[in-house]
């Protein structure tokens, strides 16, 4: 029973981390209607930015983490403009192509400047445990957690009450609507893109902080983000949320129980088996539009 | 646009792929070319054609899948993995003839790629792209986890051999690929042109309307998974006789991009395209190999893995600007020139 509650811990607090990933997906998705296969990309270069700056350059902790963040948001207007517009409107398989490519492009830029490496950041969040009950959390699980929560509270607010984020929500509902408002719908794909890779930069900096900095981190954001997204469907921020929190748990559990009958590595396709039982069963997820197709 | 004063003046002629002298002359050559490739080259040379071809095949299974039929296939190296090791367990292991292997690797990939085709009949488009996503990583675990296919050590496969005839060279090898990709070749143009074709062309355009005309999507959409996985698992049986050793690390999610973006930079649909964007995609990876070594000198860090690292960039970059710039591909560059140079010097 403890073992349970502690694998039950460990997913809720990893799945905010992979709901926090997979906001930057729907974001972009739900203004533009562009799957953003290249976030994990996005995450994997972000931290080594940050790992670049506190290690090699030997800036505080902090600013470094500010400074990737500037360096995000100039990022995401910068892909905007020179890949997304060209590819509104093209064929489904041209969009995934060339955002999956991006994402190779940032791994090959990575290995080009710091190697096939593994390293870590430094400890700016203590780590030793906090034990509730007979449940030990590492303290950096619980700020991350945090720290997505809030994140995902302020983006909720935007959404609904500040004009930029209503300017979105209109944007992705339709856009000639949104032009005869006088709503620029460029620069809403610019914000929103500005928007999500900062989301990238700071889930990138706080998996980093989890984990390790190094070139796996590419694959978060297609094995565990894009399942999440699925299962929360595609336009939800809620949903993004509750998603990763399920994933987690079901990581961690299935994880936990199944690894050691099979030799581990099965936590690694729970995200994969889950998000193709959703596809089969629910593919437009649980809070996701469903689409109803007439002739 | 057609070659002046070439007419069609049966059936036959109208069906014709080749059309007129020269064609035949520019064939017979290149197939010359071909078969006398591995005498001038050296080994490298016909070490990077072998692999260019077995790449093809797999590439014409995605041009039906994808290209024709529209069905969004992220896994294709998963299923050329099933191939290899289907074919590498059962010349191995079960000492069966290899003229038995390849044809059932082929079969077994397509029965797998059945199963993960099966959404197709709800999920289309993005959805689609994303479960055959999961069956690469899926596919590729269960064979890291599964002790007769050797897990992560992989497994010997011996040389392929024919009545006795054993392919125990580059050389033979090469002579076997080119074989083999002739006929897929072949029958991948000539699907393009029958009822089936033209059942995945409608689907690939608008599978709602496919349907009111009376195309069974159901049917269809299947055996254009099978059909492709099919190819990929040809593919994976040579692979596995080639390299006369199989392991999952050889099959990875981003060959499964590349060889989509060899379609998408051929031009979707064209089986031209398929032959032109795997040979362009090929050539980079060994100009990749010819800079690495300047590369290197240059950053120290990587000296490992440089190959890797401009192989991944110059792939990307040059998917990217052809989606950007010329999202038809080079087939239709290819038919552009082939156009203005009929109309030479009168081209208005």
């Amino acid at each position: 029973m403890d073992k349970l509650l502690q694998f039950l811990a460990n997913g809720i607090m990893i799945g905010g981390i992979y709901g926090l990933v997979a906001l930057g997906l729907v974001l972009i998705y739900k203004s533009s209607r562009v799957l953003n296969l290249a976030h994990g990309g996005f995450l994997m270069i972000f931290g080594w930015l940050c790992w670049s700056f506190t290690e090699q350059i030997g800036m505080n902790i902090w600013l470094s983490i500010v400074l990737v963040i500037v360096v995000s948001i100039l990022a995401g207007l910068g892909v905007e403009r020179v890949m997304l517009r060209p590819l509104i409107g093209q064929p489904i398989l041209a969009v995934i192509i060339a955002t999956l490519a991006l994402g190779y492009l940032l791994e090959g830029i990575a290995i080009m400047a710091w190697g096939a490496n593994t390293k870590g950041l430094p400890e700016f969040i203590p780590h030793s445990a906090i034990w509730l009950g007979p449940v030990a959390i590492p303290q950096h699980y619980i700020w991350s957690f945090g720290i997505a929560l809030v994140l995902f509270g302020i983006l909720m607010y935007s959404f609904r009450y500040t004009k930029m984020g209503l300017g979105m929500q209109i944007v992705s509902e339709d856009q000639q609507v949104a032009r005869s408002l006088g709503i620029s719908v460029k620069s809403v794909f610019a914000q929103s893109w500005a928007f999500a890779l900062a989301i990238a930069a700071i889930s990138g900096i706080l998996y980093a902080a989890l984990h390790a900095v190094s070139n796996f981190n590419l694959l978060v954001g297609i094995n565990k983000a894009l399942p999440v997204m699925i299962l929360g469907g595609l336009e939800s921020l809620p949903g993004a949320l509750v998603g990763g929190l399920i994933v987690g748990i079901f990581e961690s559990i299935g994880g936990g129980y199944i690894d050691p009958l099979v030799g581990g590595g099965f936590s690694d396709i729970v995200p994969l088996i889950l998000m193709l039982i959703i596809l089969l069963v629910r593919p437009y997820g649980i809070f996701g539009w469903k689409r109803i197709e007439r002739i | 646009m057609r070659a002046a004063g070439v007419y069609d003046v049966n059936y036959a002629e109208d069906m014709a792929i080749v059309r007129t002298r020269m064609q035949w002359v520019l064939l017979a050559l290149f197939l010359a070319f071909l078969l006398a490739f591995p005498h001038f080259s050296g080994l490298y040379w016909t070490g990077v054609f072998s692999l260019m071809g077995i790449i093809l095949i797999a590439v014409f299974g995605l041009h039906i899948t994808t290209g024709l039929c529209g069905q969004i296939n992220l896994g294709q190296t998963a299923f050329i993995a099933v191939g290899a090791y289907t074919s590498a367990v059962i010349t191995s292991k079960m000492g069966l003839p290899f003229l038995l292997a390849l044809p059932s690797a082929g079969i077994i990939a397509g029965l797998v790629g059945l199963i993960f085709g099966a959404p197709s009949l709800k999920i289309k488009g993005f959805y689609l792209a994303m479960s055959t996503l999961a069956a690469q990583g899926i596919i590729i675990w269960i064979i890291l986890h599964t002790d007769i296919l050797g897990t992560a050590v992989g497994l010997r496969v011996p040389y392929a051999s024919i009545g006795g005839f054993a392919f125990d060279t580059d050389t033979k090898m090469y002579y076997l690929i080119l074989a083999v990709v002739i006929i897929a070749g072949l029958a991948a143009l000539n699907i393009t042109r029958t009822r089936v074709g033209r059942a995945f062309t409608a689907i690939r355009d608008d599978d709602l309307a496919a349907e009111v005309m009376g195309i069974n999507l159901f049917y269809y959409k299947l055996l254009a998974f099978f059909i492709g996985c099919f190819y990929a698992g040809i593919a994976g049986s040579l692979w596995a006789h080639y390299f006369s050793y199989v392991q999952p690390l050889q099959f990875t999610l981003k060959d499964s991009v590349w060889y989509l973006g060899m379609i998408v930079v051929g031009g979707a649909g064209s089986t031209l395209g398929a032959v032109l964007g795997t040979v362009f995609i090929r050539l980079l990876s060994v100009f990749a190999d010819f800079i690495s070594p300047v590369l290197a000198s240059n950053f120290p860090m990587v000296r490992a893995n440089v190959t890797y690292a401009a192989g991944a960039i110059l792939f990307a970059l040059v998917i990217i600007i052809f989606i950007v710039k010329e999202p038809r591909g080079l087939a239709h560059r290819w038919e552009v020139f082939k156009t203005w140079y009929r109309l030479w010097p009168y081209n208005y």
